[in-house]
């Protein structure tokens, strides 16, 4: 844990963090955007995984453990939501989500 | 000492989040994420995991950020801007926004929090034998199924990515 830090202050971060995130995730129009709004709010969980492991149950490894397979899932979804942008920008000229119309194979 | 380096990096991180969200040029905003992503790996280190940072390091800021610049480069002219949303529709999520982080914080700062004193810090050989034991509170199986998760995204990556000309030639073959 952090010397002179209370899980108080480092989880007024990351609810912050999160609402940016959801933030973005609304007002924003282009699909790149909305993927790193996404990445944020991923961001946000993660640290909260990690820091109440490291205050509540320091002695446990379950928090530090999922929070690698977070990342490992968001890499993966991360991967997966360039390869449809691009498919989609091949297809209709655009990523803007009001053009969004065609998704089906 | 430590005190000081947290603020400091937790305004880093609100500070380019707000412009990461808020910036008009696809480009910047994506290299203000970066900036996000290295201030959280500095929390990481400072709590003293090391391994999740440098995981961090590598796969977001080395792997993820790149991804995305990518993409960036394929799909835009680096001087377009981008179509905001209407004011009114941006107050009212701010709105909104401000009323949820008011609610989590109010049930962060009601609840009691049972804080252990301690100095552990966690080590990389700790984390590799958790992961791979067999005992009851192993995770094994999650680490398989992630291994499967990522090689399914791998090859769906390249199927999605590579599109009309993959089933064009299918068609023509059938």
């Amino acid at each position: 844990m952090i010397a002179g830090i209370s899980i108080y202050e480092i989880l007024t971060v990351t609810s912050i963090l999160f609402f940016i995130g959801i933030y973005g995730f609304i007002t924003r129009k282009n699909l790149i955007s909305v993927l790193i709004s996404i990445e944020l709010i991923l961001n946000a969980s993660v640290i909260n995984f990690v820091v109440i492991n490291k205050y509540l149950y320091p002695d446990m490894l379950q928090g530090v453990i999922f929070s690698i397979f977070i990342i490992a899932v968001a890499a993966a979804e991360t991967a997966l939501a360039v390869s449809i942008i691009i498919n989609l920008y091949r297809q209709i000229s655009s990523v803007e989500v009001k053009d969004t119309e065609v998704m089906k194979y | 000492m430590e005190k000081y380096i947290f603020y400091i990096l937790s305004f880093i991180i609100i500070a380019f989040a707000v412009a990461s969200v808020s910036s008009r040029k696809m480009l910047r905003s994506v290299i203000y994420l970066l900036f996000v992503l290295c201030g959280i790996a500095g929390i990481y280190f400072l709590i003293d995991y090391n391994f999740l940072a440098a995981i961090q390091l590598t796969v977001y800021a080395g792997g993820i950020i790149v991804l995305i610049i990518f993409s960036v480069l394929l799909v835009h002219h680096i001087e377009m801007e981008l179509e905001m949303a209407k004011v009114s529709r941006k107050i009212l999520t701010g709105l909104l926004c401000a009323l949820g982080l008011g609610v989590f914080l109010y049930t962060i700062y009601t609840n009691d929090f049972n804080v252990i004193e301690n100095n552990i810090t966690t080590s990389t050989a700790h984390i590799g034998s958790k992961l791979l034991s067999y005992d009851t509170g192993g995770f094994i199986l999650p680490f398989e199924v992630v291994s499967v998760l990522l090689l399914a995204a791998m090859i769906g990556a390249i199927v999605i990515a590579k599109g009309r000309k993959l089933t064009d030639k299918n068609e023509e073959a059938l």
